[in-house]
């Protein structure tokens, strides 16, 4: 039985053949009705999410499943004291496949320790969240219709943006790609993952905190928002939240063919006057999330 | 300094200097009842300083704790009064119930009875991070 818990969990090989799967789930959406008929999806979100939960479910509705689950642990039995072992054990009688979101990092590692059926990672606390990332890779496919020889730049919060982690993480084993990493002095990216992640595997990257310098090199732009909850001290978030907004008119020497991506939800760092931009493809991305999560949901109960 | 050489028993030796009284408490060398010697900053040709342990009885010593805490010492396994097997050891893949992870956001924070493993991720550098949030071991206070 195969789980997803981190991105590496899965080769290259795997995240191809997920992406051509999802990629046929969108040309030919009535093949798939059926797939998932009388299998049932627990989605256990011990933590809120709008987007991940919705897309999940939209996703086993699409294949024919069924859905059970939680919203927010208050609903649950954790809020009795259960621990997730037992939780998981329980639930795993139940369905066919657990799709879990928890505030403690590990959480969902802990639960493939008792599952009985395979284990998603919908999100640990800052830690993993490699359906977002598979999501990441769908777009780059579909946009780019490759993954090597690209300049990825990631703008924002590059210390506490998991997304951004898991997503150098995965594009780092594809030759020819650079990173341009452009965030205020205080949210640079994690000195162990340009250690263990860039500088291991020799793979070139920049480090600047001005977006509009490197914008012509980009061939995708990854925007993060600067998240409110990571902060202790109110007075830093207000300083940075609005050092990055991308407006028209930084975009002026971008190329032509960019893709801008971002995990979203936005607040103000992109202005809404690029959403009608044909390289804004952060809506297409979401949509994408629906479909990729398909693919990986078929991959794991071993539907063809 | 005069200590005796020991019949049946273990030799702990190429300790760093130092290091020896973190490893007589990790071992729970304290319970034992047999007589136990620390030899602290013993002349060394190839160290300088080093520290021994002798335990005057043939017990099993937990390689794992030891290879994290000093790779580089060696283990003397003496019979009759005769060194019978040599051991070096190595750095341990993973370290089950030694460390505890310090992340408060870490699973293993409020999971109940869950045993804290940690991995090595990196020899070069004898990296070990938590198998649950991937903290970085901490080796100070173990």
């Amino acid at each position: 039985m195969k789980n997803l818990i981190d991105i590496l969990d899965l080769s290259t090989e795997e995240i191809e053949e997920l992406i051509q799967k999802a990629n046929d789930i969108i040309a030919h959406p009535e093949a798939y009705r059926e797939k998932c008929r009388y299998k049932k999806m627990a989605t256990l979100f011990f933590e809120p999410s709008t987007r991940t939960r919705l897309s999940f479910e939209a996703a086993m509705y699409e294949l024919g499943g069924q859905v059970l689950g939680f919203s927010e642990a208050q609903s649950s039995s954790v809020a009795k004291g259960e621990s997730v072992s037992d939780t998981i054990r329980v639930v795993s009688g139940y369905a066919d496949i657990i799709v879990m979101r928890h505030p403690k990092e590990g959480a969902p590692m802990v639960a493939t320790n008792v599952s009985y059926v395979p284990v998603v990672n919908a999100g640990d606390g800052g830690h993993n969240h490699p359906t977002q990332t598979l999501t990441d890779l769908l777009t780059i496919a579909r946009e780019k219709g490759r993954f090597d020889n690209l300049t990825i730049g990631f703008c924002g919060d590059l210390k506490f943006g998991r997304t951004v982690h898991s997503l150098i993480s995965a594009m780092a084993r594809y030759p020819g790609v650079k990173f341009v990493l452009v965030s205020p002095q205080e949210l640079k990216l994690p000195s162990y993952i340009k250690k263990e992640v860039l500088k291991k595997q020799g793979i070139p990257y920049v480090q600047t905190t001005d977006l509009e310098s490197v914008m012509a090199d980009l061939d995708i732009l990854y925007m993060t928002r600067v998240q409110r909850e990571r902060f202790f001290n109110e007075e830093d978030y207000l300083r940075l939240k609005d050092m990055y907004i991308l407006t028209p008119d930084k975009l002026a020497n971008a190329k032509e063919d960019l893709s801008i991506l971002h995990p979203l939800p936005r607040v103000n760092e992109i202005a809404t006057s690029i959403d009608d931009d044909p390289r804004a493809c952060y809506f297409k991305q979401a949509v994408y999330g629906k479909y990729i999560r398909m693919a990986l949901i078929l991959k794991l109960l071993e539907v063809d | 300094m005069n200590i005796d050489s020991i019949q049946n028993g273990i030799v702990i030796d190429h300790i760093k200097a130092g290091r020896s009284m973190q490893i007589y408490n990790l071992l729970h060398l304290d319970e034992l009842e047999c007589s136990v010697a620390i030899i602290k900053n013993a002349s060394s040709g190839k160290m300088g300083k080093k520290d021994i342990i002798k335990i005057d009885s043939v017990m099993d010593v937990d390689l794992d704790i030891l290879g994290f805490v000093d790779p580089s010492a060696t283990i003397n396994i003496i019979r009759n009064g005769e060194l019978v097997e040599k051991k070096r050891l190595e750095l341990p893949r993973e370290l089950r119930g030694v460390l505890r992870c310090k992340n408060p956001r870490c699973i293993t924070s409020t999971e109940r009875d869950i045993v804290h493993i940690f991995k090595l991720t990196d020899p070069a550098t004898a990296t070990y991070r938590c198998k649950y949030c991937e903290t970085k071991a901490e080796r100070r206070g173990v």
